[in-house]
């Protein structure tokens, strides 16, 4: 028997992720100017291999395949894992950190829903603790043409640091740690920009952009990325007036490395994220704490992966700690 | 005078679909051959049948009566003979039959006669047993007794007239608002003037900017405590809280009566049908009853209670591939399995429905937790996580995420990407809750029995003692009294004294109900409640208890 509601919105979970796919675009265009279109490969290797995997999983799980398929989900997560990687990175290891996503991370908890840790996140931390050098090698802005990316990625041989550098977060942290002179002085090398990377401040905002269309589309709310944005901000500008020689401004902080990405798309994903508005807010803020010592005081010049991981641990405990007020318990007047 | 409007959280926008039947005027519906009155008119409460099969009644005359806390008068809607009194299937979730009156209508819609009510002039007491025995229930869909609402005491300041109609297709408030708004608002005053309410708010989504300007142009010359206030359209504004709440800042928390926040809430239908009751003695006999969907010729329709559903649909002339009907609206309607279901006193439309109009559901899809759904819960709930315990059949778990606050608006449903039928989910889990407390009800009973009956054994047992006892002594007594030791004849008086008393403290006990013999008199309000007491509205009453939101 049907029961009510007989109408529905016209929602469905493949045209919200069709939502953060085109949400995805900004940034992506801003990606493929300022660094090339290798990124481009990159993304189409990862997509078959998402959507291959999860139908494999899906149909040993004898689940309907198709339907499941269809729901981009599983794209979503390839895209992910390949904006997060360097887009050098050769094609096995985007086919490899996928499969472990898809596979390890998404099928092993449940399928979709049920796991516990952002799959493109697991991916990325299991990759750089296994291949660290490869996860480290970016190509410099407008340093590499499409051919040259084309062949690191098909597996050509790799001249590494001639051609590859790392990124703004790594190179600060190294010139730092050599004793390369204040955070000024180091930021004046060719790696850096006006604020963050050099060519990755554009693909910053390409994000934000994006971000902004879905806090528009109500795919997310506010309360994420703002608690990410303004903890990161604030922490890095308490040490930064604390000393400026050695901890770098906010703006760099904001945009550098995977900020923009993780404060609409990676911290956001709905399935390994809190759920109520302040448990949100927890969440946010925690990562962009954990980020920021994990940058300025751990073993990896990114830790946003990292951050994640350790807040989903911590999501059903933010969740049950701060269930809303239903109606009628706020009590009063309030408007 | 701008009134400041208060926000209530989440609620949806779903298309009003209002047009289709709003632009015609209200029609009377045919008198049909057979009305089938139904007694049960709440969940709790059913009116004795006072009529008998074969006897021929008149439009207006009472024929069933009110006999608990919870009851109020049946009448037949027109004249004719009673030709049965049987079980009959009701536009009910749970598909019982309940006792209905079916009359035979002899066309001539002949009535009692009717007179007004000089309520001014009387108590309140008796003005509400009068109320009572018109049938006076809310008209927006819980059928909920007026009277019982009115007698929950004064200290009341503010009366919120419910002209809201959120549900997306009906609009038989708004033609009524429309059409009679004069009625509406001269039946709001009296109800303002028996809870003693100061003022009184009439809530009007403002998609129906004609019935507005018509409350707005009756208000002037009726009342000027009245006031008519457009609220923004948003489901489910109409949510007797939710409207509370948007006029007047007062959140009424789950469990609660308005009248403890000094606030009653009315639906601008009940308020016409006090106004008439009042004013020409009549009772409730029909109600307007909008005919939408997929139909040619959808419109609102005047119709009797107890009119059958199939003899009313054709009326509107519904295409051919309708495939179902739906009493109530979208939102939280019934689809009926039976079309010869009567219309009630809170039955407010039928939508005529088809795959096209109202296309199955998309296959469901595992939760995302994207909490689209806890953006939407007016009752700010956590959708998702009652609908996780509920699957796995952790009712304390639900219950602790508080399941019964969930007021079953289906926002929840209407917004989930993944297509998953929620509100399914929390009926079945609060229905499985209710069998589990009849059960530990239940058990409790057959303990009380069990103890009763061991009580009874070792009564008898006692009683046998001391009649065996008693015998002992007679025999003794003959025995002394046959010229044995007289020194004896003292004892023998003792034992016959003991096992007197003896016999008598077991009467007593045999029959520890009986105080005294003052058999109650009659008390024409015995079934008035002063206050209702705030089990009618606890923490795991029923649906059909809750105003629903419309
Ligand atoms: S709207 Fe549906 S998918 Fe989203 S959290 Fe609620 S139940 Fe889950
Ligand atoms: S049906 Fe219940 S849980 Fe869903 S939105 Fe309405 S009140 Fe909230």
């Amino acid at each position: 028997m049907i029961h009510s509601p007989y109408i529905r919105k016209p929602t469905s979970v493949q045209r919200v992720m069709l939502n953060v796919l085109l949400a995805l675009t900004p940034g992506i265009a801003a990606y493929v100017w300022q660094i090339g279109a290798g990124i481009l490969v990159n993304l189409l290797i990862a997509t078959i291999t998402a959507a291959a995997a999860e139908a494999l999983v899906l149909r040993l799980r004898n689940r309907p395949v198709k339907l499941a398929v269809s729901d981009l989900s599983a794209v979503l997560t390839g895209w992910l894992v390949a904006l997060a990687f360097p887009p050098i990175a050769p094609w096995w290891l985007t086919v490899l950190a996928v499969l472990v996503a898809i596979i390890a991370v998404k099928h092993l908890y449940g399928g979709l829903g049920q796991n516990p840790f952002n799959p493109a996140m697991v991916a990325f931390c299991a990759m750089i603790v296994a291949y660290p050098s490869l996860m480290s090698q970016w190509p410099p802005a407008g340093g590499l043409d499409f051919g040259t990316q084309l062949q690191l990625i098909l597996g050509g041989a790799r001249d590494l640091d001639a051609i590859t550098s790392a990124t703004a977060l790594d190179a600060l942290r190294t010139g730092l740690r050599a004793g390369a002179g204040s955070v000024e002085a180091i930021r004046q090398t060719g790696t850096f920009g006006m604020l963050g990377g050099r060519g990755w401040e554009w693909i910053g905002l390409g994000y934000l952009l994006g971000g902004a269309f879905l806090l528009a589309r109500r795919v997310i709310t506010w309360h994420m990325p703002v608690a990410f944005i303004i903890t990161l901000a604030l922490v890095s500008a308490a040490l930064w007036a604390f000393d400026p020689a050695r901890f770098a401004p906010p703006w760099f902080h904001l945009a550098s490395g995977g900020a923009m990405l993780a404060a609409f798309f990676i911290i956001t994903d709905p399935v390994t994220g809190a759920t109520t508005p302040r448990g949100k807010l927890i969440f946010g803020a925690g990562v962009a704490l954990l980020a920021y010592l994990i940058r300025n005081f751990g073993a990896f010049p990114e830790g946003i992966a990292f951050a994640v991981l350790l807040m989903n641990i911590c999501v059903p405990l933010i969740d049950m700690k701060t269930q809303p007020p239903v109606f009628g318990q706020r009590g009063g007047r309030a408007p | 005078m701008i009134k400041r409007l208060f926000n209530f959280q989440g609620g949806i926008k779903p298309d009003s679909h209002k047009n289709e039947s709003a632009g015609v005027p209200i029609r009377p519906a045919p008198l049909p051959a057979r009305l089938t009155v139904p007694l049960r008119q709440n969940a709790r409460s059913v009116a004795r049948c006072i009529v008998e099969p074969g006897q021929h009644v008149l439009k207006g005359q009472r024929i069933g009566e009110a006999q608990d806390f919870l009851g109020t008068a049946v009448h037949a809607p027109s004249s004719g003979t009673v030709i049965e009194i049987a079980d009959h299937p009701m536009a009910h979730a749970s598909g019982l039959t309940t006792r209905c009156i079916v009359i035979e209508t002899d066309g001539d819609d002949r009535a009692v006669p009717m007179a007004p009510f000089d309520y001014a002039n009387t108590d309140r007491l008796t003005t509400l047993g009068y109320l009572r025995d018109c049938g006076v229930v809310g008209m927006g869909g819980a059928a909920f007794p007026s009277h019982v609402k009115l007698g929950s005491g004064t200290g009341i300041d503010t009366l919120v007239l419910n002209g809201a109609e959120c549900e997306p297709w009906i609009t038989c408030d708004d033609r009524l608002m429309r059409e009679r708004a004069d009625a509406i608002l001269r039946g709001a005053k009296i109800l303002r003037e028996l809870i003693g309410a100061r003022h009184t708010l009439a809530g009007i989504e403002d998609n129906k900017p004609e019935a507005i300007a018509a409350m707005q142009e009756a208000a002037k010359g009726i009342d000027p405590a009245i006031q008519i206030v457009p609220v923004p359209t948003r489901y489910p504004a109409g949510g007797e809280k939710q409207l509370i709440r948007v006029l007047t800042g007062i959140e009424i928390p789950q469990g609660k009566l308005g009248s403890a926040y000094g606030v009653q809430c009315f639906n601008v239908g009940t308020a016409h049908a006090v106004y008439r009751a009042i004013t020409f003695g009549e009772p409730v006999l029909s109600r307007v009853v909008t005919l939408t969907g997929n139909v040619e010729h959808p419109g609102n329709f005047d119709t009797l209670i107890g009119t059958h559903v199939d003899a009313l649909l054709p009326l509107a002339a519904p295409q051919a591939d309708t495939d179902r009907y739906i009493l109530g609206g979208p939102m939280m309607g019934l689809a009926l399995t039976d079309l010869s279901v009567p219309i009630a006193k809170g039955s407010n439309c039928i939508i005529a429905s088809s795959p096209a109009l109202f296309p199955p559901a998309p296959p469901e899809r595992p939760c995302i937790r994207c909490t689209a759904c806890a953006s939407a819960c007016p009752a700010g709930l956590q959708p998702f996580e009652l609908y996780w315990y509920s699957r796995s059949r952790n009712f304390g778990k639900a219950q602790e995420y508080k399941l019964f606050d969930c007021i079953e608006c289906g926002s929840c449903a209407f917004v989930c990407p993944s297509h998953i039928p929620l509100v399914d989910y929390y009926r079945y889990a609060k229905s499985e809750i209710w069998a589990r407390e009849r059960d530990t009800k239940a058990s409790s009973e057959a303990r009380e029995r069990f103890e009763f009956r061991n009580y009874r054994q070792e009564r008898e047992k006692a009683e046998k003692a001391a009649r065996l006892a008693a015998k002992a002594a007679e025999t003794k007594a003959k025995m002394a009294q046959e010229g044995s030791a007289p020194e004896n004849a003292d004892d023998a008086k003792k034992a016959l004294i003991a096992a007197a008393m003896e016999r008598a403290r077991q009467q007593k006990a045999a029959a520890p109900a009986v105080t005294g013999n003052d058999t109650p008199v009659p008390d024409p309000t015995a079934a008035l409640p002063v206050k209702p007491t705030e089990d009618a509205a606890a923490s795991t009453t029923p649906p059909d208890q809750h105003a629903q939101p419309r």
